[in-house]
């Protein structure tokens, strides 16, 4: 693709633009800071990926992937703010998930040890483990707000915070996690996923980009249930003191 | 005389605040075992707080409370919140059928309730077994605060904390509920403290009662007090001058 052709592209920019402008929406300044910002941060990251692969060394994926988690850290503890020491339950699980799927690829050999594979696979991963932290987040909040009531009448008849937690738990575990199933269900024929169509425009083999498409697919599954689980474990004791009391209970009459 | 009962709460010196704003001041005093004691005053007096406390869904901020002379703290909370048995106004149900609500303290155990016991319950609270199967959606605010009733009698508590249980019942379901709670009170030697905005019912169900206002505890003793408070502000409450 040429820089000319890549010019052209910011037509795609202005439509919104002009339609924003027209119709009063005020979504003028929003877009132009997403589209700079995607601008500079992906040559960036193209510049870097291409200084990475070159140099070959194991350091430079590891920081890469440390870049990643803090950045997907920091994106996802707006969201769990109330939560009591939510930044180290989310690099906790983003470590977790990174760890638990590289090894299983790498161990059995699925793709090569090599940084053009770890990198592009930890981003998905990553990435999408953040937005299944936020999904969570955003729901497990919400729900043990609207529950608090019943939250405190099982405790009050002797259930323990878990019990009383369950129904909350559970809820935001299934509602973040139903976009990744559903969207798998509907997969290749409604759309074509970004990665499989970018690999197709740059020339790779259909067959080929779909089994590597499968295998991300699945990663994603594992990455999205293994997240909201692991989150919500992490974060519902942290909502009970040692007295088995919540701690965000209303004591209004 | 009240004097013969031993306290089966009792209360030292117990602050509660929330959010810097104090909700209990100073509070002293003691619920005398397998008594009736009713609970007045008007809204934001603080008697739901002093409820949670004593389930220990929450606790002081400073001073103590005694279960059988053994400082709260000294209890299992799960242990503590079975004995000390709570139904709140809200009567908060989960979703599902009246018996799974029944069957919830027996749930939380990792039991369940035999289906035979469950409609007894319900006959006892004048709803009858028919309801069993309803979905708790379609029951109306009554209803709920008898299934409620019911479900908070289902792990057999030594102390019963009912919140306006009958606020939302007519005449005649009340007199059931009131005898029901007098029958557990004879039968069992179950301690009632009830929290009730009606005067009549506090003189005529209790042994004892407390007034409480603005987080104070302001006259306790035999519930004919009410009929002569000596405190000038329970003379204008139960005059209904305040609410």
């Amino acid at each position: 693709m040429s820089y000319l052709a890549l010019f052209l592209s910011l037509i795609f920019v202005f439509i919104p633009l002009i339609l924003s402008k027209t119709l009063h929406l005020g979504l003028e300044k929003d877009t132009i800071i997403a589209t700079v910002r995607s601008i500079i941060q992906l040559l960036a990251v193209g510049y870097v990926l291409q200084f990475v692969f070159a140099s070959e060394q194991f350091v430079f994926i590891i920081l890469m992937i440390i870049l990643m988690i803090g950045a997907a850290t920091q994106n996802a503890r707006k969201k769990g703010v109330t939560i009591k020491g939510i930044t180290w339950k989310l690099i906790a699980t983003f470590v977790f998930i990174e760890v638990l799927t590289q090894a299983i690829l790498l161990g059995f050999g699925i793709t090569p040890p090599t940084a053009q594979y770890i990198i592009p696979i930890s981003g998905m991963v990553v990435g999408n483990s953040m937005v299944l932290a936020i999904l969570f987040l955003n729901r497990f909040t919400a729900e043990v707000e609207a529950r608090q009531d019943e939250t405190e009448l099982i405790l009050s008849l002797g259930g323990t915070p878990k019990q009383a937690i369950h129904t909350s738990l559970v809820t935001s575990i299934k509602a973040s996690t139903i976009p990744t199933i559903e969207s798998q269900k509907t997969i290749g024929l409604v759309q074509l996923p970004g990665m499989m169509s970018g690999q197709i425009i740059a020339g790779a083999d259909p067959v080929q980009a779909v089994q590597f498409q499968l295998l991300i697919l699945f990663l994603l599954l594992t990455t999205a249930i293994v997240t909201s689980i692991m989150l919500g474990f992490l974060s519902y004791p942290t909502l009970f003191n040692d007295k088995m009391q919540m701690l965000k209970i209303r004591e209004e009459e | 005389m009240t004097t013969t009962y031993e306290p089966i709460i009792q209360f030292n010196n117990v602050h509660f605040s929330d959010k810097g704003m104090p909700i209990l001041k100073n509070i002293t005093g003691s619920f005398q075992e397998g008594k009736i004691t009713t609970l007045v005053g008007p809204s934001g007096a603080g008697k739901t707080t002093l409820f949670r406390l004593c389930n220990r869904l929450i606790s002081p901020d400073s001073g103590e409370i005694l279960i059988k002379d053994k400082p709260i703290e000294q209890y299992d909370p799960i242990d503590l919140r079975r004995k000390i048995g709570l139904a709140l106004q809200s009567a908060t149900m989960i979703s599902g059928t009246v018996y799974k609500n029944l069957s919830l303290p027996m749930t939380l155990k990792g039991e369940e309730l035999p289906e035979e016991d469950a409609k007894e319950l319900l006959e006892d609270v004048a709803l009858g077994g028919a309801f069993l199967n309803r979905n708790v959606k379609d029951l109306s605010g009554g209803q709920k605060q008898k299934v409620s009733i019911a479900r908070t009698l289902v792990n057999h508590p030594k102390v019963l904390l009912l919140d306006e249980i009958t606020s939302s019942l007519d005449r005649v379901s009340q007199q059931d509920i009131e005898e029901l709670i007098q029958k557990i009170n004879q039968k069992y030697g179950t301690t009632i403290i009830w929290i009730t905005h009606n005067l009549e019912q506090a003189l005529s169900i209790g042994d004892n009662t407390w007034v409480m206002m603005a987080g104070e505890v302001i006259e306790t003793g035999r519930s004919d007090l009410l009929n002569n408070p000596r405190d000038e502000r329970v003379q204008r409450f139960v005059r209904g001058d305040m609410e």
